[in-house]
């Protein structure tokens, strides 16, 4: 049930979406594909589900060349952004609709039915229409009718993309669970760094038609491959030409070793505390500090400090001309 | 009326600005559509049921009756038939020309169907027709009978299913069908059990306007049958040949039956269409 992307690539007009893109996804995982909007991860995606051709390479799916296979032979669960729900079927008909499209015996849809409409707890639901749903709701419908048919994989395009952060938040716990349940091969497609950190276990990332690293959620935050995975990851601070998180600085009073620097702004956010050191050179540079970090320094702002980065932690050099991306591809919080 | 607590909500200087406007709207409406259709109501009824009895139990006027309808239903099918299909062509698709297409699909609404019925004689007709003596020679007549009235019909009404149904199709967006084929649909299963369902609401809405446009088709037909009586004429020019001959009740009466007929195909289809659709 692995999934192998070899070489695809795909434009619209003059616009490279992929370019020369390889993956092996590997089977029973939960893999995310990560990347900006606009990356070409959607695209990806709806090439594994041949709702969209490439215009080269191979796509092969448990084995099989699936290139030029259309979407109905393809066998594969597709959970879109907005859901997809038919609108004039009651919640029953639109999980059984691949079933009754195969054609299976009316007692044994009905069976998968209650079990499927069970699995994503919407027993009580079934005969109501898609439009009395709430967005949880609706996207849990369009998981069971994705998994009715027994995909051999599982595709969700920005699953949680339409739904408020708290519904959000519990249908990724929702889906992990899910997951590990019935451990179907799944991808999904997030551009939330967060999500794909919380659910996956392996994490592709997509940047400007190419794949920038894969690996698992920890390989990633801790051996970025390169300066945009590590600024996609979480927050940067730069210090010298080095990228560093800023939780991963250290401060001091003591003169000791370390970049010389005066602590200009104090800013304290829920449990933690961002204070902004400008260096010698007139660097400013952001370090975070829990709240009894800070109480132990005793500082306040135009305290003399020093800088230095804490042993075994990733940092990443610098290119040249990268400071103009900084505020474009800070993830926000 | 529902709109009665709306107006009272609005500021009290804008309210005979909204009367004005609204005794505008009836007046035009009222001396425009209203009022004459019930006078060809009143007309045909002057003299009590006996005029519709003439008709009904004229031959040539039930043929005719007949005929039309037959013209109508024929010309409504193959229209929600193409017009279903050239909508999805153009909501669906992207194509070289599509823009042209597009165009030329209003072209039936703003030609006249004089014109439209001369067209058709020119390609069709028997005898110097450009494409007509071909088929003729083949054994089928165009011109002067049941086909070219069919056609100039269909022409005629084209566009109607076309523009119901476009923005429809584009309000639905595509991926419902997507999500069908993910599911294993062929293309046939996708359109008959996820995409026709989505638009059911305007065909059906398409479909009466082309049934009321096709009873009421006068020009274009009337220069493609030929008008032969108790053959190929029609209901529409028994009512202008009443007319002429000074049968007054005859075509008031039929003209009666095919308002009728229209205004009640809209009134069924208003009824039925769900007040909220979404």
């Amino acid at each position: 049930m692995s999934i192998e992307i070899s070489h695809v690539g795909k434009r619209f007009a003059d616009f490279v979406a992929l370019d020369d893109v390889s993956v092996s996804i590997p089977a029973g995982r939960l893999t995310a594909l990560l990347g900006p909007s606009g990356g070409g991860k959607s695209t990806l995606l709806r090439i594994i589900a041949g709702l969209e051709r490439a215009d080269t390479g191979r796509v092969e799916i448990d084995g099989v060349d699936a290139t030029a296979l259309p979407p109905q032979q393809r066998n594969v669960g597709f959970v879109f952004q907005h859901y997809a729900a038919f609108k004039h079927l009651s919640v029953r008909r639109n999980v059984a609709f691949g079933l009754e499209i195969r054609k299976r015996p009316t007692e044994e849809i009905r069976r998968r039915v209650d079990e499927l409409l069970a699995l994503v707890h919407l027993e009580q639901f079934g005969d109501r229409l898609p439009t009395q749903l709430s967005g949880g709701q609706r996207q849990r419908m369009a998981l069971a009718r994705a998994l009715a048919v027994e995909p051999t994989v599982l595709l969700l395009d920005e699953p949680f993309g339409a739904l408020d952060a708290k519904v959000r938040k519990e249908l990724r716990d929702w889906l992990r669970r899910l997951h590990d349940e019935v451990h179907v091969t799944t991808v999904f497609v997030t551009h939330d760094q967060e999500e794909a950190l919380e659910v996956a276990d392996e994490i592709v990332v997509i940047n400007e038609g190419r794949v920038e690293q894969i690996g698992s959620p920890d390989d990633l935050y801790d051996r970025p491959a390169n300066e945009f995975v590590m600024r996609f990851l979480g927050p940067v601070t730069q210090l010298g030409d080095q990228l560093v998180r800023p939780h991963d600085l250290r401060l001091a009073v003591d003169p000791a070793d370390g970049v010389p620097g005066r602590v200009s702004r104090i800013t304290r956010i829920g449990f933690e505390i961002r204070v902004e050191v400008t260096t010698a050179d007139g660097q400013s540079v952001t370090v975070t500090l829990t709240r009894n970090e800070f109480l132990a320094l005793n500082i306040e702002t135009g305290t003399d400090v020093r800088l230095r980065i804490a042993p075994d932690t990733p940092t990443t050099q610098l290119s040249t001309h990268a400071p103009t991306l900084r505020t474009a591809l800070t993830p926000t919080h | 009326m529902a709109d009665s607590s709306i107006a009272a909500r609005t500021p009290v200087g804008r309210r005979p600005g909204r009367h004005v406007l609204r005794a505008v709207v009836v007046a035009y409406l009222f001396f425009l559509v209203a009022w004459p259709l019930y006078l060809v109501g009143r007309n045909a009824f002057a003299d009590g049921i006996s005029s519709f009895q003439d008709i009904l139990t004229d031959p040539d006027v039930t043929h005719a009756l007949r005929l039309t309808v037959v013209i109508a239903v024929v010309a409504v099918v193959i229209n929600t038939v193409f017009g279903v299909g050239i909508s999805l062509l153009l909501v669906r698709y992207d194509f070289p020309g599509k823009r042209a297409l597009n165009a030329l699909l209003d072209m039936p609404l703003s030609v006249s169907p004089i014109v439209v019925g001369l067209a058709l004689i020119l390609v069709y007709g028997g005898r110097d027709g450009w494409f007509g003596p071909t088929l003729e020679a083949a054994g089928f007549q165009i011109i002067f009978a049941v086909p070219g009235m069919v056609m100039a019909t269909v022409f005629v009404a084209l566009p109607l299913v076309i523009r119901e149904v476009v923005p429809v199709l584009q309000e639905v967006g595509d991926e419902q069908e997507q999500a069908a084929r993910s599911l294993g649909a062929n293309a046939w299963q996708t359109f008959r059990r996820i995409t026709l369902p989505s638009i059911k609401w305007g065909v059906i809405y398409g479909v009466v306007l082309s049934l009321a446009r096709s009873l009421g088709e006068f020009g274009a037909v009337k220069v493609v049958s030929g008008n032969v009586l108790g053959d190929t004429r029609t209901a529409t020019l028994v009512v202008e040949e009443k007319y002429l001959n000074f049968d007054k009740g005859g075509a008031y009466a039929t003209a009666f039956l095919l308002a009728l007929v229209a205004v009640a195909c809209i009134i069924v289809v208003s009824v039925l269409r769900p007040k909220e659709e979404r």
